[in-house]
């Protein structure tokens, strides 16, 4: 299939992470934020206090700032499968377009067209009209979330799809297995509750800033108590449904949570967690292992007497599927020539579902049906992602996951007894930790793409043959441009958030004639 | 008509709609940001003009996002081929993209002449280079694009970025400009008072009038030049493989279905006519509403004569035309098309309902005193 020079495949796989990183510190804000302003403008039309309408303008002009962005930097994301992914948008787009294409249709219109009206619909709608607006845009923005982890959920665990040789790409069967796939059920429970962290704590460590300086304390107050509450149960969803991420990891996607432990040797039921250590790739040990008894077991079985297998286990079990694939490799190059072969056509029958398997050999050679004993052995070896970075990403996003649930379940106590304001070691720590979601949402988009690897659709096309034929030069190019644009778009976005923090919403003084604005 | 075939037809009436829609409702605020600079001459000016936009750019945008999605989704060939092709010029247009809702949202926010000149020019370019592009794109796709396939259909692309701009897509690039100038200049005569409106209606006029010369120029270059015809093909519901017809090159093919179905003369007239009397009623001062009907209907009209021309080619190429990507061969499957049409059924009238109410809450002209009335309530 014409494998593309490695360069290109690491120069693009370079952009598009540079880019996806970037574009993802937007989407968790405004996936909870967008949700926190739905919630406090509830709270303005139920009980009509104005101190919430000005809440949730302030919170607004923020939410504003990001959303921007997050579109901006989105639009790149969309194009870079066409632009550095010509061979994976052919390969694949049968199945991946559709989820793209209906989270255009069903979620962005509706919350990009919202938010015209949340922003500009203040003197023109009812107050009850306004909340609409705003609710509508809040479920955009979760509905768009969704539909993407569809679309990712796929690259994960490929399901309702075959290879179709006449057209050579993957082709729909089953679309509804595509729209509930499981594993993008649980990708997407995970995510919107990271980003409902994340708008939580964007807003605790704001409230929690204006509390040590003794400003807007009305304001700052209500701010951090429905963050902590808000907050807490999030925090506690994204741990719990990691938890189920981890489990769907383990039943699909078998080397990806052998990568992150790593766990090189299958161990008897239950397996042990390992909780600290270094992964060697080269040697496959983990030197300074800390092991806890049982508990991977339990993660990724949900039982204490099914084994979890362990790499070296894994790459054997992988290099019998890249045999499968040449053999259905090889039917496939006869029925391309002669569509009528039945014996040819029995052999794809049978072995077509590893059919990406032998596709990993085209980074060795041409002739994939003539791979000897060492390509194959090391094509197989290529079916371990990067160790290291998966296992560590992996524990410092969970263990930030368990301190944000015992930052917001301590703010939340607080809030309770009305003495958010007399521990000052709290509010400091609260405004320290802002930058933490951001930090584990991050390692988290690590864990999902980077344990995907080699793969850019798990067992079905590998990520150096997804490349499009471009010259390296246009991708460094594109590069450079990303990184001059983005850097600039980073600072002026800083800069004014800082300013407006700064500033402050604008709250009447004293009673008198209600402020329509802020900053 | 086989099922196949039907849905292969819809899906590419859909594309056009999608381009359409595109080209009407972003084309507004492209070309509302090209003429910033020139109607608006005092910082409250401009402001005003950019607030006419303010509260949809953000759902206008969503067309072109939703286009992608599409073509992604219906014809993933085309997705390929056009955006890895044009890999540079895809670059110039997503930094114009990008920059454009950050230069709304960034320019209110600090009060100093300098900072707010420089971003009045980033969004007069982030308005005129997708304007081009989108043009000069066209007129590529029009043209061939150097492109052939491996068997396995991994495709490569011998050009090069100034190599796109030929004269034939430039003339094409200025025809998009013109009709992205004329659209803004009708949508500031709807939301503006004088002297904004005043000024948008003499540029809008010439840029009407420079619409029409520039799309007829371009019919008569297009009889001169060579078009694609399929020679031989797997059937119109065949798996879709662009590897399996031959095409030839043809001379004046890019005009042949006018003279055969004499009907589809009414995409170019529709353009046509639509620029000479959005041109008419904005130099007139007659009411600005029925200009920026015009103006649509023009938009639309051009669109459609190219998509008409090019049938049943999406994108032919001009390195080895057997590997040209038509409406036949370049789609998704059955089963993929008919999901996303009975998905786009339902949504699509959907989005233009609360799109429809957005604007009607929305009604009415921004004034100077608006703005100054709530200095940062607004951009």
């Amino acid at each position: 299939m014409g494998a593309a020079p490695m360069d290109i495949v690491q120069l693009s796989r370079l952009q598009f992470a540079l880019t996806a990183l970037y574009h993802f510190l937007f989407v968790p804000l405004t996936l909870g934020m967008s949700v926190l302003l739905a919630v406090m403008e509830s709270v303005y039309v139920t009980t009509g206090r104005t101190i919430w309408r000005d809440m949730v303008k302030f919170w607004g002009v923020l939410f504003g700032i990001n959303f921007a962005m997050g579109v901006a930097t989105g639009i790149t994301m969309e194009f870079e499968f066409g632009t550095n992914w010509a061979y994976y948008a052919h390969y694949v787009g049968d199945i991946f377009g559709a989820p793209l294409a209906i989270e255009g249709l069903m979620a962005f219109f509706l919350e990009a067209s919202f938010i015209g009206l949340f922003f500009f619909g203040w003197n023109r709608l009812s107050r009850v009209q306004h909340l609409i607006a705003t609710c509508l845009m809040a479920l955009g923005t979760n509905l768009s979330a969704l539909w993407i982890l569809i679309a990712n959920g796929w690259m994960q665990h490929p399901v309702g799809a075959h290879f179709d040789i006449a057209t050579m790409r993957m082709e729909v069967t089953d679309f509804a297995a595509v729209v509930f796939n499981p594993v993008a059920q649980a990708k997407f429970v995970h995510t919107v509750s990271a980003g409902y962290v994340t708008g939580a704590m964007f807003i605790a460590s704001i409230s929690a800033f204006y509390l040590l300086r003794g400003r807007h304390r009305g304001l700052a107050i209500r701010s951090l108590t429905v963050a902590a509450s808000f907050g807490l149960a999030a925090a506690l969803s994204v741990v719990v449904l990691g938890d189920e991420s981890g489990y769907m990891a383990g039943q699909n996607q078998k080397m990806k949570i052998a990568a992150i432990e790593a766990m090189w040797q299958t161990e008897p039921a239950p397996a042990s967690f390992t909780a600290f250590g270094i992964p060697d790739q080269t040697t496959h040990e983990t030197r300074y292992a800390i092991r806890i008894p049982y508990l991977l077991g339990l993660i990724a079985t949900r039982s204490i007497d099914t084994p979890v297998a362990g790499i070296d286990n894994l790459v054997s079990q992988n290099e019998l599927r890249i045999r499968t694939g040449m053999r259905a490799y090889g039917a496939m190059e006869t029925l391309r020539v002669h569509p009528d072969d039945e014996a040819a056509r029995a052999i794809f029958k049978a072995d077509g579902r590893d059919l990406g398997y032998a596709l990993l050999l085209r980074r060795y050679t041409d002739h994939v049906t003539q791979a000897g004993e060492a390509t194959i052995a090391k094509a197989a070896l290529d079916t371990i992602p990067p160790v290291l970075p998966l296992f560590f990403s992996f524990r410092i996003m969970v263990g930030l996951g368990f301190f944000f649930i015992a930052l917001f379940a301590t703010l939340f106590v607080q809030a309770s007894r009305r003495q958010l304001e007399r521990h000052r070691w709290l509010l400091h720590v609260t405004l320290w930790a802002l930058p933490l979601p951001w930090l584990a949402a991050e390692l988290g988009w690590v864990v999902a793409e980077v344990g995907r690897q080699p793969w850019t659709i798990d067992g079905v096309l590998p990520t150096f043959l997804s490349v499009s034929s471009v010259p390296a030069s246009d991708v460094i190019l594109s590069i450079a441009g990303f990184v001059t644009l983005y850097t600039a778009m980073a600072v002026i976005e800083m800069v004014l958030m800082t300013r407006a923090i700064r500033h402050g919403p604008e709250l009447p003084a004293k009673p008198g004639p209600m402020q329509e604005r802020v900053a | 008509m086989s099922a196949y075939e039907t849905l292969r037809l819809i899906w590419w009436a859909v594309l056009g709609v999608l381009l359409i829609g595109f080209a009407v409702m972003d084309g507004f605020d492209l070309g509302t940001a090209m003429l910033l600079p020139f109607v608006g001459r005092t910082d409250i000016e401009r402001r005003v003009v950019i607030n006419t936009i303010g509260p949809v750019w953000e759902g206008n945008q969503v067309w072109l996002i939703t286009g992608g999605g599409a073509i992604f989704a219906a014809w993933p060939a085309l997705y390929a081929v056009a955006f890895s092709g044009f890999y540079l010029a895809m670059f110039l247009l997503l930094a114009a993209l990008i920059l454009r809702p950050v230069g709304f949202k960034f320019r209110s926010k600090i009060e100093n002449a300098r900072w707010r000149a420089s971003w009045d020019m980033v969004l007069f370019l982030a308005g005129l280079v997708p304007a081009l592009v989108f043009g000069v794109a066209f007129g590529n796709a029009m043209l061939g694009a150097p492109f052939r396939f491996t068997p396995s259909l991994r495709m490569i692309y011998t050009g090069g970025l100034l190599e796109l701009f030929s004269p034939f897509a430039l003339l094409c690039g200025l025809v998009s400009v013109a009709m992205l100038l004329t659209h803004g200049a009708t949508w500031l005569a709807c939301k503006t008072e004088a002297p904004i409106a005043a000024r948008a209606r003499r540029i809008g006029s010439i840029a009407a009038l420079a619409t029409l010369l520039l799309f007829a120029l371009g019919g008569l270059f297009a009889a001169h030049l060579d078009g694609y015809v399929i020679t031989q093909f797997a059937g119109v519901d065949a798996p879709s493989n662009p590897l399996t017809k031959h095409v030839a090159r043809v001379p004046g093919a890019l005009l042949a279905h006018y003279g055969r179905a004499p009907w589809t003369l009414a995409a170019p007239f529709l353009g046509l006519a639509g620029a000479a009397l959005a041109g008419l009623l904005l130099a007139g001062g007659k009411a600005a509403k029925p200009a920026f009907l015009c103006s649509a209907a023009a938009i639309a009209g051009i669109i459609a004569t190219a998509g008409i021309s090019l049938f049943p080619f999406l994108l032919p190429s001009s390195l080895d035309p057997d590997a040209g990507l038509t409406v036949w061969d370049a789609s998704s499957s059955a089963g993929t098309l008919l999901t996303m049409a009975v998905a786009t059924a339902v949504l699509l009238p959907i989005i233009l309902l609360y799109t429809g109410f957005i604007y009607h809450v929305l009604r009415g002209k921004v004034t100077a005193g608006a703005i100054e009335a709530d200095p940062h309530g607004n951009y």
